[in-house]
């Protein structure tokens, strides 16, 4: 246990972005332990999707350095990142569904990229995501425009899932779901971690979520990470953001 | 940790058993199914079948669905099969892949030449649709600018001229070197052979003429067509891809007056401009080039140009412009107003609204070609 500790499965040292003249991120530091859920939350705007875009390498820093899976994404090759590329799956904000492509096409896409199965096999194996992701196979044939908004989600998810990665990141995922399908769903990432060994970096704002399906939870204020635990660790700390955050009406509701 | 996946048969009396060992992953998805394949064919002989796995050192859904599928089939098969020696990590992933419902692939449907044949019947049928959508464009158009008429303070000014600045003050740059060398080049060849015949000056009155009457104003719409028309159909196509029109429409606002109207005003004017411009640009390079190529001096180019050419050369040019506008963006509106929620419909309506505009753009010349002729204008 406490080499998997040592060893972080996302490592993120003084990480700092800068958008114009705001400084969104300043000198963050963050690890990621293997087969966590980390729930990622934070007030609006305070750069918790950009913390995840960066990670992914989609949004330039000006300082510091990421490890995923022991990579150094700065100083890693072509070959290394689409290796670890390979390992990750990303479930954004608005699914990012390929608008062209049906759902299956969707969720074979990345097969088709990096595996070499036979067209059997990964019409089977969609089927399986999307049966693990609670949908019926006839979704399979529809277009992205013909899905409802929970829907949608439940494929970015399975597309996220499609290659079996170890990590996935998800960006707000109960954003814009009812609060049962908001429940499925947590219940759903949990089952995953579970069956399918997952880490999972989840940005949220729903404290249910945080409550329900997360090991350990991060809070970013500042451009840093301002408390870092366990959900009786939020409830402890004395920061005014987080005692407003865990023990404000929605909260108590929440606790019951 | 990782290692080749293995399959090997041990015989135990009546029943038989699978032992699977190694790295059960997608990378080695195409040597699982190859296994798993070969495996099945054991459906029919002996009684029952364990499928042991307790050896497996790594599973993924891809490795547990390939188990699951050999057990079906076996149990197809008159096999009465089971799955071994499941540790406690994996058996979840098992069960998860236990619970999905084979089915039927759909076909994907493949390419026949009656499919083919079908698909040109529709799109000439569809031909008809596309001339009534224009002209239902252009009542709903019309009708909102009688409506603006009547209460003036419903007109959107700033965004017309907002439209404005960008299909005419932006387009002038371009619009002015592209018919300025279109101007130099008729100037050049028609100096070039007409010089044969000794009748250098003559290219005086083509160029005149030609610039005046059809290359002036047909080429510049073609060049807003491709400029202006695809954009508004993009901005309108992608504002209808994310409900943006559904969300006008529910405040109570007419999309087409609040979109349309402003953007076919605003090519309405801009046209007869920038092919007033494009005309000057192209007669003085085409006068450059009968100076410096031909050796017309300015003097006499213009002294000929005021005979050869009348008021009636302009007017027929710059008459069309206006109706060209109107169709380009009748066209461009139609096309954005019908996109789809994909990227795909995105771009092939964008497409169609400049293939289209840019017909309907020559065509409207020839009409107004047959008509100039029969009033002799």
């Amino acid at each position: 246990m406490t080499g998997e500790i040592q060893n972080p499965i996302i490592r993120v040292r003084d990480i700092t972005v800068q958008f114009g003249s705001t400084r969104v991120l300043d000198g963050l530091n963050l690890d990621v332990k293997r087969g966590e859920i980390l729930g990622f939350v934070g007030p609006s705007g305070a750069g918790k999707s950009v913390l995840t875009r960066t990670i992914i390498g989609l949004v330039p820093k000006i300082a510091g350095s990421i490890e995923v899976f022991g990579v150094d994404l700065d100083s890693s090759n072509t070959s290394q990142r689409r290796n670890v590329e390979r390992r990750w799956g990303v479930l954004f904000q608005q699914g990012a569904l390929f608008s062209s492509l049906t759902v299956r096409q969707n969720i074979q896409f990345p097969m088709r990229e990096y595996l070499r199965v036979s067209q059997r096999l990964m019409d089977e194996i969609t089927m399986a995501k999307l049966t693990m992701v609670g949908l019926k196979p006839e979704v399979a044939e529809r277009f992205p425009s013909e899905l409802s908004g929970g829907m949608i989600k439940r494929v970015a998810l399975a597309r996220a899932l499609s290659l079996d990665p170890d990590l996935v990141f998800l960006d707000e995922p109960t954003s814009g779901l009812d609060p049962i399908g908001a429940g499925d769903f947590d219940e759903l990432v949990r089952t995953l971690q579970r069956t399918l060994g997952l880490t999972v970096f989840m940005v949220t704002h729903d404290l249910d979520s945080l409550y329900t399906a997360c090991d350990r939870i991060a809070v970013l204020g500042n451009g840093k990470i301002i408390a870092a635990g366990s959900i009786a660790d939020m409830q402890a700390s004395q920061h005014p953001w987080l005692r407003q955050y865990f023990h404000g009406k929605r909260a108590r509701a929440v606790m019951g | 940790m990782s290692g080749d996946p293995k399959l090997e048969r041990i015989a135990k009396g009546n029943a038989l058993a699978l032992c699977a060992t190694g790295t059960w992953t997608a990378s080695f998805a195409p040597v699982l199914e190859r296994m798993v394949a070969d495996a099945e064919k054991l459906a029919g002989g002996p009684q029952s079948i364990f499928i042991d796995v307790s050896e497996v050192a790594k599973l993924d859904t891809f490795g547990a669905w390939l188990i699951e599928r050999l057990r079906r089939s076996l149990t197809q098969g008159q096999v009465e099969a089971q799955i071994a020696g499941l540790s406690a990590n994996y058996s979840s992933l098992v069960d998860e892949v236990r619970r999905v419902r084979a089915t039927p692939v759909v076909d994907r449907g493949t390419i026949t030449i009656t499919g083919m044949l079908e698909q040109i019947g529709r799109t000439v049928a569809g031909l008809a649709g596309t001339v009534a959508g224009l002209i239902d464009m252009l009542g709903a158009v019309l009708a909102a600018w009688f409506r603006v008429l009547i209460h003036p303070r419903s007109f959107r000014l700033t965004s017309t001229v907002h439209h404005m600045e960008q299909v005419c003050w932006r387009a002038v740059p371009i619009i002015v070197l592209i018919t300025f060398l279109i101007g130099c080049i008729i100037a050049q060849q028609g100096i070039f052979h007409f010089r044969r015949f000794g009748a250098d000056i003559f290219v005086v009155d083509m160029l005149g003429v030609l610039v005046l009457r059809e290359i002036g104003v047909l080429l510049v719409a073609i060049m807003v067509a491709g400029r202006s028309g695809s954009a508004y159909t993009a901005e309108l196509g992608s504002m209808k891809m994310r409900e943006e029109i559904d969300a006008l429409r529910t405040m109570g606002f007419d999309p087409i007056e609040v979109l349309v109207l402003p953007r076919m005003l605003a090519l309405v004017l801009a046209l007869p401009i920038l092919a007033f411009l494009g005309a000057m640009a192209a007669l003085y390079g085409g006068g450059l080039v009968a100076w410096l190529y031909g050796g017309v001096d300015p003097e006499a180019f213009l002294l000929r140009l005021r005979d050869a050419i009348s008021i009636d050369h302009f007017i027929v040019g710059i008459v069309k412009a206006p109706v060209m506008a109107a169709v380009i963006g009748i066209v461009a509106c139609v096309e954005g107003l019908a996109v789809q929620g994909s990227a795909e419909s995105l771009g092939q309506h964008t497409t169609a609204s400049v293939v289209k505009g840019i017909f309907f753009v020559i065509v409207m010349d020839g009409v107004f070609a047959i008509f100039f002729a029969s009033i002799g204008m």
